[in-house]
């Protein structure tokens, strides 16, 4: 079970979050002018990330608020959680590991 | 008079206190500090269990739980399955018995309490032996906040087994020291009969603590029997010892067949003589201590059998001295015996080869193959293990963030490396940390061990017995043995993972603990492949069985999930209401009077509803209080239908959909001022809709000035239903007038009762004159009462949330997540007039333009009137074309849809359904089928609404 660090309480118990799925998905300014294409994009598609992804969490049980969170879907490792006006960082650079060689 | 196989002296047993107990029907004896298996060892006893395939009598083959022999079931004080008597302490009045490989769970219930503690430290030590003590005293003379648990009745791991010395005297003075200085600081937690079973993310570890099942009867009731204990620590330090392997050989399951150290355990710690003649075989020097040891308590070593060619050269002056003679290039084939070994076959081993054989009578055969660090915490923390060529063992092959694996663990296995190695992991976890160590963190001067002959890595003897290893027990609980193996590798696996659910090696109580690296030994060996490209099998919690009731702890019965009830529950539960669970909330279903079934009291609460007056509990109704500026911005975006021009004073129902344009919950919305409005929502969707607002708040609209808040629990909601309603609540409230002019349908007024504010609505959720009293919980029963008074005259009627389901199907009005399934819009649910044509956008919006939405064949809510006005078809029906010849055709039948909502009608005086079906509007009149218990239902298809359709009682 692994700690989450909520941008406003800090790192507390997996359990007290939801997931939200994919960060960064505006809802779009103007539906009606969508195609049906487009609007089906937004409602029914998002990115099956393998690493390095940007989510959307809510500390359900605790403040409630939603923010962002870098994650990487192959370790679960949440390599930096930011709130939601914060930009997305890049998630390009190389991750901290938690494992580092042994001598 | 002690037992045969008491030694006279020594051992961590009290000798002046005796235990009785009865195991297999037979009154022993023994002394509290024994387990189950040492008392028994006491009396010469080594058999215990029989084995579960093959039925082989099997014993006490280890001292602890890696014991796969001496699986025993405890009859009393209360009855557990499948335990190790090497694991049970004794207490009076124990009963048990041994196994035939399985056992049986009690059927009593349990009265036992369990519970469980959060803690959190900086540094957790698993395992209080040498390694364990040692980094447990750093970390606390550091300041650290430490958890130290260690899973035997007393600290001191390995040094409980043996006669080592510290600080020139016995190790465990030592030991005691250090238990009184952890006591001694305010910062440390010391817990003892406490397993770490499981190790996760983070730090997290569940510990067992076995709080008074050594105290048998005697337990006292307060204290809770087992406590899991979740540990979140900052680092963890594993200090978890190393379990003796033995090497397989054909019948080496035979009774009186024991790893060494294990017998080093009973001499040492229990003052018990496992056998009279022992034969040592070992591959290692460690077994050599055991073989010292024994034959200076007297027992007959009658040889030591060592695989390496050249033996133990270190060792070689010690044990002429004893006169034990020495074997090396040598191994034990095989065993003889019936219920216990009598003789162990040994014979020449050179290169891989065995010659021909002898054999030497003994009672006790002692085998050590080495010794597998105890990795299980570091592996189930994701840590990769890497193969040990000289130890033949698998070790910890990294660093882990938080996570030392230290001592014996790590593949240290001389008793000053030991210390020194938990004090250097105490120091890495500490500088992580940034915590500096102490500068006095002085550990005891251990004497001087020579560098052991290196042990030879053999997994296991050729089998020249002519069983072709199918004697040769690899997993003894499982009865599965290296010919096991070997048709496994033919069958064409090559994976250890596969292998061992080829065999089931490991799938066991014991989860494999002596025989997992075998395994991969001999799979490697059959492969012709380095062990290292075969590997283990995964690690998984937990490391030793946690029973149930553990896990559990406190969360059962009615702890087990919340329940909440409404201020009026005591007045529910004196009327005699039947209740039922909505959500986690309590409410009335019906209250039956005496003879009454559901039917019948519904029946009648129905009617009095529908012609005189009824009255609900209809508190759990989601409340959500909407404040701020764009409060009306907000709800326009969310609900289908426009809010924003709801007057002040009045009352809306509306709609909430997802993006999808699927409905995802409806309730009226009132609202209480320019920039505040009160939203219902259902029972089971207010928490759903709360976080659902919160989402697009936050999400979408930052700049949106509104809060939303939950105000279920502020408000009881009091329904007062039906054509005498105006009556009770122009009673009860004289100062409002309740004339159809003055307080119209789907609006609402403010009011009090001698001082207590009141909330009146007009809201029908039953097509009836109806008014919904909102007032504070506190005063809910007095308001009830006064409803219930003022509606004597009248019959007022209680009704539960049945009838309540009756009267609104009656009208068509959905209940979401009932008639509904999220692929319903609203206009399936024929509430286009719901739909705002005026709002540029609202959640949904758009999807209502997609073709599928626009599909006439859609499914769409109807009524269904079963044709024989009798049958009431059961919910979830389906639905099919009507078939003129009363026959289902072979399936796939075409589906119309289901069956969503189904009573019986005190109104229509007949039983009706809503349905969602297939193009259902354009079926009204016509006709279709409902199989029910294998025959076809004709019903009419209908349109939803069937009492009342013009909506002329609303106003009474
Ligand atoms: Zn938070």
């Amino acid at each position: 079970m692994q700690l989450i660090a909520c941008p406003w309480c800090g790192p507390r118990e997996e359990v007290e979050f939801h997931y939200g799925g994919q960060a960064h998905v505006p809802y779009p300014d103007s539906p009606a002018e969508l195609s049906d294409e487009e609007w089906a994009l937004y409602v029914f598609f998002r990115d099956n990330t393998k690493g390095r992804f940007a989510e959307r969490w809510n500390h359900t049980t605790g403040c409630r608020r939603w923010f962002n969170a870098i994650r990487d879907t192959t370790t679960y490792r949440f390599e930096s959680v930011y709130r939601l006006d914060d930009p997305k960082p890049p998630v390009t650079e190389l991750a901290r590991s938690r494992r580092s060689t042994a001598p | 008079m002690s037992p045969p196989f008491r030694t006279a002296s020594g051992g961590r047993i009290d000798r002046a206190t005796a235990v009785e107990f009865i195991f297999d029907g037979q009154t022993l004896t023994g002394h509290p500090g024994d387990t189950l298996a040492s008392a028994l060892l006491a009396h010469g006893r080594h058999q215990v269990a029989t084995s579960i395939t093959l039925g082989r009598s099997r014993g006490i083959a280890a001292a602890w739980a890696e014991d796969p022999g001496g699986l025993v079931q405890v009859e009393e004080p209360f009855p557990e399955p499948m335990l190790l008597a090497t694991t049970v302490e004794l207490f009076d009045g124990l009963v048990a018995h041994g196994l035939p490989g399985q056992g049986r769970l009690a059927d009593v219930p349990d009265s036992a309490r369990y519970d469980a503690v959060h803690h959190h430290v900086d540094v957790l030590v698993v395992g209080a032996g040498p390694a364990g003590l040692a980094a447990a005293l750093t970390a606390a003379r550091a300041g650290a906040r430490v958890a130290l648990v260690d899973e035997q009745s007393e600290a001191g791991g390995s040094l409980l087994s043996g006669t080592e010395r510290l600080d020139d005297a016995p190790a465990l003075e030592w030991v005691a020291a250090a238990v009184a200085e952890l006591a001694g600081s305010p910062e440390v937690l010391h817990l003892q009969r406490t397993t770490a079973f499981g190790s996760y993310d983070d730090g997290f570890v569940l510990a067992l603590e076995r709080r008074t099942d050594h105290l048998g009867a005697a337990a006292p009731r307060h204290v809770s029997r087992q406590r899991v204990w979740r540990i979140r620590a900052r680092s963890v330090v594993v200090a978890t010892g190393a379990h003796e392997r033995p090497v397989v050989f054909a019948d080496n399951d035979r009774p009186g067949t024991m790893l060494a150290g294990a017998a080093r355990t009973f001499l040492h710690r229990y003052g018990v003589l496992p056998g009279r003649a022992a034969v040592v075989f070992t591959t290692n020097d460690s077994a050599y201590d055991t073989a010292l040891d024994l034959s200076r308590a007297g027992v007959h070593v009658q040889a030591v059998v060592d695989a390496r060619p050249e033996g133990s050269p270190r060792r070689r002056e010690e044990c002429e001295a004893a006169g034990i003679r020495l074997l090396p290039g040598a191994v034990v084939t095989g065993t003889q015996g019936v219920e216990r070994v009598t003789h162990a076959l040994v014979a020449p081993f050179a290169d891989g080869a065995v010659g021909a054989g002898s054999a030497i009578a003994c009672d006790l055969l002692l085998v050590s193959g080495g010794w597998n660090p105890a990795v299980h915490l570091y592996s189930q923390a994701r840590g990769r293990l890497r193969y040990d060529e000289v130890l033949g063992a698998f070790l910890p092959g990294e660093r882990l963030d938080g996570l030392t694996v230290a001592g014996s663990a790590a593949g240290v296995l001389d008793l000053a490396g030991c210390l020194a190695d938990g004090r250097r992991g105490a120091r890495a976890a500490l500088t992580a940390l940034g915590i500096t160590p102490a500068a006095d963190d002085r550990l005891p001067a251990a004497p001087e061990s020579a560098v052991p002959t290196a042990p030879l890595v053999l997994w296991r003897v050729p089998d020249t017995s002519g069983a072709d290893g199918s004697t040769s027990f690899v997993d003894l609980q499982r009865d599965a043995t290296v010919a096991d193996i070997a048709r496994a590798i033919g069958a064409g696996l090559r994976s250890i993972e596969h292998v061992k659910r080829y065999t089931t090696i490991g799938t066991a109580h014991d989860q494999g603990k002596t025989s997992g690296v075998l395994t991969s030994g001999i799979t490697a060996e059959l492969l012709g492949i380095p062990v290292q490209d075969t590997g283990t099998t995964t690690f998984r919690p937990p490391y030793t069985p946690v029973a149930f009731a553990a896990l559990a702890g406190r969360d059962r019965g009615r702890l087990f999930d919340p329940e909440r009830v409404t201020a009026l529950h005591e007045w529910h539960v004196a009327a005699g209401a039947v209740f039922e669970d909505v959500g986690q909330w309590k409410r009335p279903r019906y209250y039956p009077r005496p003879g009454e079934d559901m039917a019948a009291a519904v029946l009648r609460e129905c009617a009095a509803a529908r012609t005189g007056v009824g009255i609900l509990d209809g508190s759990t109704l989601g409340k959500i209080d909407v404040q701020g500026p764009d409060a009306a911005v907000l709800l326009d975006r969310l609900y289908t239908n426009m809010m924003s021009s709801l007057k002040v004073g009045s009352v809306r129902y509306g709609v909430m959909c997802g993006v999808d344009g699927m409905v995802i919950d409806d309730g009226t919305v009132l609202r209480l001022a320019e920039d505040r409005f009160l939203v219902l929502t259902t029972t089971g969707g207010a928490a759903k809709v709360l976080d659902w607002m919160e989402e697009w708040v936050q999400t979408e609209w930052p700049d949106l000035r509104v809060h939303c808040t939950s105000v279920t629990e502020q408000w009881v909601t009091l329904p007062v239903v039906g054509p005498r309603s105006r009556d009770v609540v122009g009673a009860v409230f004289p100062g409002v007038d309740v004339s159809a002019e003055a307080f119209p349908f789907m609006t609402w007024r403010d009011t009090s009762l001698e001082g207590v504010p009141v909330r009146l609505a007009r809201i029908s959720f039953s097509g009836e004159l109806a008014y919904e009293v909102y007032v504070n919980p506190w005063y809910a029963v007095a308001v009830w009462q006064r409803l219930l008074e003022a509606g004597r005259p009248h019959g007022i009627t209680p009704y539960g949330t049945e009838t309540m389901h009756v009267l609104r199907a009656e009208k068509g009005y959905p209940i979401i997540g009932q008639d509904t399934d999220g692929t319903v819009t609203p206009h399936d649910l024929g509430m286009a007039w719901a739909v705002s044509k005026k709002k540029p956008d609202f959640i949904g919006k758009r999807s209502f333009a997609r073709p599928a939405n626009a599909d006439p064949l859609r499914k769409q809510l109807v009524g269904l009137l079963p044709v024989d006005r009798e049958t009431v078809l059961p919910e979830g029906s389906q639905v099919v074309e009507f078939l003129a010849d009363g026959e289902l055709p072979p399936p796939p039948v075409p589906m119309l849809g289901h069956v969503t909502s189904s009573y019986r009608s005190a109104e229509l005086a007949r039983p009706f359904a809503l349905a969602l079906v297939r193009g259902g509007r354009e079926r009204i009149g016509e006709t279709v089928h409902v199989p029910v218990d294998g025959t076809l239902v004709p019903a009419e298809v209908t349109g939803s609404v069937l009492v009342d359709p013009e909506g002329a009682r609303r106003d009474g």
